[in-house]
Parts: structure tokens; sequence; C-alpha cells
């Protein structure tokens, strides 16, 4: 906020009242984060130290929930596999996200047809998520649409097993269901890119690779970050996509949470929840840590 | 009876309730509704009044809603969900339901917890006639126990207030069974090309990457018993109870099968398996019996193999909510006596299930459907589905043969393990590997 804005709203309300202002202004914004994220943070936080026998849930503290988690191969065999897949998701949305950013801010000249692409490529997102992501399977079966083409082109004689209920079908599946979060923020950096910097680039002698990586990149910086925050947390939290398109053959680490809920196991799920949280709150820190992104907002 | 209604009424409740409650009793004396035994005389009352139900998609059916309305006047409100939603909605909102329609396993759990209150059994007009697997743990009284979590073992408590299940058969019961069934293996016959006759056929090199067990671990764990046992790698103790050791042996040998593409996909829900069988992903796989006769009914075939070790068994029942009391109470129980009084039973045991008393169900089925469904005889008539498809020919025999082949054979049940901490860690370190 602009000092001298705020400075004449304030000038008009006696000294004291003053200072309370700001906070009556967040106030709302407070409750609601208090009441629906920090609340239910910390009951989680506190019932990962509980206890629990087959049938309760025992209030107490220990550290048997974080130690059995810490100290099982399982748990870091799940989370490098989470992160693998967070990794190559990611890769591949900020491959195309951008190319199709680009596509849309440079090359579309027309606003009209800028909007008419921008709607077209939202239009698949106002299907469910688990429907779009569902209908991989009956394409990509071993019977399925793709391998019965292939198959019939005479490219392949047997079905292609890998397509589906393997990594490739998850990482397909997710590129699929995520790319939009890239192209959104992405594409709405390069609209505020002043038009007269990247002319000004070319009249100084730069070529396109030169005004891409020197300009368009830098510029966009806040966009890849706030894209990147998107499919990295998406990611990392999903168990619906892992379980249905690797067949159940592949864990993430909230399947391993979905699986000890269904045994009412609430106190493990609970310790594995704030684990993954502090990890997925670093990786986001880290990606704040190089792009400043309300500087450059 | 008239007595122990009165006194069941007027437990906790407000002037109100008792006021109905006494108005009731007076109409019962007068009525001398007593000489039955059976509340109808209450009808009246019990029309106003809404059941909220829920249970897994197995039973909790809008025909059955509709035919209660129809003959008792109770609302029926019925919710779906699978198993594991069940039974954490149970635990964490127990005043969101009146009537609790779970798994035997999954009771193990939910009773303790305390949100459930056990039945009295002297108002349950049936209570003697329930199929004695889910009174004695014994199909006939020479049978042997199966292993797992046996419905009879957590079916009675102790007492009126208690929560400490009973070591045999008591006044007050956890919850009235209602629907049961043995599973086993279902195959592609067209695709398997050679007889299926054993739990352990499933490993098969020749079916790599096209088998797939279930990825629900308490019941997927039981699966993977069966098969270890047939292999003759294991000798458990007790399949539903398993040891660490045996814990550990059972998941070594199911990820070493893994590792080698042995499995094409783990399902978790009914539609996922209907699907790998019926788009040929998976020619053999643990199945549940209606998922096969959904495989039939588009016209594939697929069949539910009996096999030599026996089938893994599963039981449902009717539980009340711990905070029902007066005229609500009381209609729960009438709903659950017309639940045991025929019609439903004749309905699930269209479908392929068991109903829990077999003599009243007897009465609304045919003598042909009895004869296909019950007494494994060739179908002497086309058999319906109970919304009227055509499901087999004239001649065709059921899976399994009859109910005492079917039930007789049952070598454990779903189950809930001392272990099951453990066993959870092991079955994610499956699915991880």
């Amino acid at each position: 906020m602009e000092p001298g804005r705020a400075g004449s709203l304030r000038g008009h309300l006696p000294m004291q009242a003053k200072s309370y202002i700001p906070y009556l202004q967040v106030a709302p914004l407070a409750f609601v984060f208090g009441a629906f994220l920090v609340i239910p943070i910390l009951t989680i936080v506190v019932v990962s130290f509980w206890d629990y026998d087959f049938a309760r849930i025992i209030p107490d503290f220990v550290l048997t929930n974080y130690r059995e988690l810490l100290g099982s191969p399982v748990t870091l065999r799940t989370y490098l596999n989470t992160l693998r897949y967070a990794a190559i998701v990611w890769v591949a949305t900020l491959a195309i996200g951008f190319t199709v950013a680009y596509f849309l801010a440079f090359h579309v000249r027309s606003d009209t047809w800028q909007t008419a692409c921008f709607l077209i490529c939202t239009v698949p997102f106002l299907t469910s998520n688990i429907i779009r992501m569902i209908s991989w399977i009956p394409f990509l079966g071993r019977n399925g649409l793709l391998n019965s083409a292939l198959v019939g082109a005479g490219i392949v004689d047997h079905p292609l097993e890998f397509l589906l209920f393997s990594d490739f079908a998850v990482v397909l599946a997710f590129v699929h269901l995520y790319t939009l979060f890239m192209i959104v923020p992405i594409f709405n950096s390069m609209m505020r890119i002043d038009r007269s910097l990247i002319e000004a680039a070319y009249d100084g002698g730069a070529n396109g690779l030169q005004v891409l990586t020197n300009v368009i990149i830098p510029l966009c910086k806040p966009g890849i970050a706030i894209g990147s925050i998107f499919v990295v947390t998406l990611v990392m939290g999903d168990f619906v996509t892992v379980r249905f398109m690797s067949g159940g053959q592949s864990a993430s680490v909230g399947l391993m949470m979905a699986n000890a809920i269904s045994l009412l196991q609430y106190p493990a799920a609970a310790a594995n929840a704030v684990i993954l949280l502090i990890v997925v709150l670093l990786m986001v820190g880290a990606m704040m840590r190089i792009v400043d992104i309300r500087k450059e907002l | 009876m008239g007595k122990d209604k009165m006194a069941g009424k007027t437990r906790g409740v407000n002037r109100r309730t008792v006021l109905k409650g006494a108005a009731a009793g007076f109409g019962l004396a007068a009525g001398s509704g007593a000489i039955t035994g059976f509340p109808t005389i209450w009808a009246q009352n019990i029309k106003n009044v809404t059941l909220r139900q829920f249970g897994t998609g197995v039973s909790n059916l809008n025909a059955i809603a509709e035919k209660c309305k129809a003959d008792t006047g109770i609302t029926l409100q019925m919710t779906a969900l699978d198993s594991d939603a069940v039974a954490q909605r149970a635990v964490t909102q127990p005043k969101s339901f009146d009537i609790a329609d779970i798994e035997y396993w999954i009771c193990k759990k939910v009773f303790p917890a305390g949100v459930m209150q056990p039945m009295d059994t002297k108002k349950i007009k049936n209570v003697d006639k329930i199929v004695p697997l889910f009174l004695s743990g014994k199909l006939k009284p020479d049978s042997v126990i199966a292993q797992g979590t046996a419905p009879h073992s957590v079916g009675f408590v102790e007492g009126k207030d208690s929560t400490k299940f009973a070591k045999s058969q008591t006044q007050w019961m956890t919850m009235i069974p209602t629907i049961y069934n043995a599973d086993t293996l279902g195959i592609r016959p067209d695709l398997v090309g050679r007889p299926i006759a054993n739990w352990k056929d499933i490993m098969d090199p020749k079916f790599k990457g096209k088998a797939s067990i279930l990825n629900i671990p308490s019941i997927g764990i039981m699966d993977a018993a069966m098969i270890c046992e047939s292999m003759g790698e294991i000798k458990y103790g007790d399949k539903g109870n398993m040891t660490k050791a045996e814990i550990d042996k059972t998941i070594a040998i199911m990820t070493a099968a893994k590792k080698s593409g042995q499995f094409r996909a783990f399902w978790k829900t009914f539609d996922e398996s209907v699907n790998l069988m019926a788009s040929g992903e998976v020619i053999i796989q643990s199945m549940w019996s209606p998922a096969v006769t959904a495989v039939k009914s588009k016209g594939i075939p697929c069949v539910y193999q009996p096999l030599a070790e026996g089938y893994r068994a599963w039981g449902g029942g009717l539980g009340i909510a711990k905070h029902l009391s007066g005229l609500e109470l009381d209609a729960a129980y009438e709903y659950i006596n017309w639940y045991l009084s025929g019609w439903v039973g004749a309905y699930l045991n269209r479908q392929g299930y068991y109903s829990a008393v077999l003599d009243t169900a007897k009465q609304h089925m045919s003598a042909e459907e009895w004869g296909f469904w019950m007494e494994g005889k060739p179908a002497a008539a086309d058999i319906m589905s109970p919304d009227g498809k055509l499901l087999e020919k004239a001649g065709a025999v059921r899976d399994g043969g009859s109910f005492e082949n079917r039930m007789g054979k049952v070598a454990c049940w779903n189950a809930v393990m001392d272990e099951d901490r453990y066993m959870v860690q092991k079955w994610n370190e499956f699915i991880a590997a």
C-alpha cells in the first residue's frame, strides 16, 4: 500500500483509532485462515503425537509414529518416488506450458484470437479431474484405442504394455491434468512484458534466442515460480492419479496416508501429513528464494 | 416384553419421547400385540420415523428402502460408501447415522470405539433362525471354525453397555448379520487356457502381467495368505491373525512376484475390478461375486472359480447407533425384524449373496430360484436378476455349487489382525516396491 493514500485515510480519524485499522483490515482473512487452515493443521500436528491401538486413538505424547515413519526404508523410497514424479512432471509441464504461453502471447496477434485460444485451453478443465484422468485408461489399455491402432498399422506386433499401469501412464496423466496451471501464470507474466523492451533488444542486435533467454525468461520468472508451486504441491499431495494410472502398483506419499486412514490409524497418517507438509514447505521456500515473487509482481 | 421396551425407552430421553413411549406402552398392553412379540402395533407412530443408514454399496439399495417404506412405513435414508469410508464415518461421526451397515472385520474396530449400542436379541424375532455361522461360527455342528475374524467372535458383547466382545453367545449382539458371501478368484476362461484349481495358479508365470489382487490392505493380505499357503511356502497359525514373521514372509513372496512383473494392477473398487477383467488387462484376479456377474452381463465370459483351498469369506450386518432411543430405537428394531423377515433375504440371495435367515428368504423365492441359488442345482427355468434382467439361462449351474458347499468351505474370514499396524506398514512397502 502506498503510504500517501493510507495517510490521507488515516487523517480523518482520531490518533488512537489509526493503529487499529490495519488489524481490522486483515481480521476477516486472518479469521478464515485461522479457522480453516491453522486450527486443522495444529490438530493434525497434535494427533500425530498420539498413540493408537487396533480400535482406538489414545491422546498421549509419543514419538512412535515419527520413529516408525522415519525409520522405515519404505518412507524414503516412497518420498523419492513421489519427488521423482514431481521432478519429471515439473520439467514436462514447464516445457509445454512455456511453449504454449509463448505462442499465445507473442505469435497470436489479435486479442480476439488470443482470448479464444486461451479459452480453448481451459475448456477441458470444465470436466472433473478424475474423469479426465480415467478416460486415459481405455485409450492406453492392452486392447485400447492406441494399441489397436499401433498393431493395426503394423507398427508393433504386440500391444505395448508400458502404456498403461506404469510410471509412464502416471506422468502422462499428471502432465495432462496440470499443464494449465503452468500456462496461466506464465501467460500472465508474458502479457505484462513491455513489447518495446523486445523491440529494443532486437534494435540492440540481439537474435531471437538471446531475446528469449535475456529478456523474456527473466521477466517470466514470477509466472514460472507460481506455476511450479502449483504443479509441485499438487503432485506431492496426489494419491488418486498415482493409484489409478499405476494400477495401484506404485506408491505415493498420499497413498501411504490413505492406507493408514483406511484402517483408522489416524496418528500414523497425521505424522506422515506433517512430514509431507514440511517437505513441501521447504520446496516452496526454496523456489521463493530463487524468485522473489513479491518483488517481481 | 412390554416392560423391556419401556425400560429401554426412558433411558435419557426428553419428556416428549417419554410420553410417546408411554402411549405406545398403553397401546401395546391394550392391543395385546405382545402375543406375537412383534411391535407392529406402533406402525402409526413409526410411519413418521426416518432412519439414516449407511454402508457399502452391496446392500444399501434403493429397492430395499422402497420396500421397507411400503411394508413398515419407516423411511430409510441410504448412503452408500466404500468400506474405508464406512469405518471412518462410523467412528468419527457417530451422530450422523442411526443404522450402520458394516462388515464384521470392521466391526472389530468400530464397536470398541463405543459408537454403537448392543442389540437385545430378545427383541429380534428370528434370532434363533440366523445361520449358525454367525452364532457359533460353525455352519454345521461338526464344522471347523474358519480362521480370521469369524463373525461370531465379534458378534456378541458381554452386556447391555459393554464394548467387550463375548467369547460365546449372549443376549447382546453387536450387529444383526444381513449379508455374506465366500470370495474366490475370478478368471477369464477364454484367455487362461488351462484349468484353474488352486489359489497358487495366480502366480503361474504363464499369467505374467495379467494377474491382479486387491489393494485394500486388510483384505489383500488375506488373498496373499491364501496364495502363499497354496504355494506351500508358508503354513499359517491363523491367516487372519498373522505373526510379524508370517507377515514378513508373505510380503516378501508377493514383493518378489510384483518385481518380476506378475501383476498387471491392483484394484481397490468394485468398478476397477470389473474394468480390469472386461478389458482383458487381467485374466485372473481376486474378485467379488457380483463383479463377476457384472462382467458376464457385458457378454464377456467370466467364471467365479471354486478352488481346492476354499474361500475367503466376508459378512456384513446392521448395527444401531449409540444415540438412538425411544421411538427411533423401536423403529430400528422393527426395521431389523423386517429385514430378517424374508423379502430382503430373497432379494440378496438373488444377487448371489446369502441372507442371514434362510427359512424366511425361501418363502419369498420360487422353487427354481431356490434350487439354483441355494442348492446348486441346474436352473429349472431362466434365472432373472432382482431387477428382472436375464442372468442365467435354464440349465446353468451356479459357480461353487450349493450354499453348504460354498459356506462350508470357508478357509478364512476377512480380518483385523493384532499386528495390523505392522501389516499396513509392510503392505505399503509391498506397493512401494
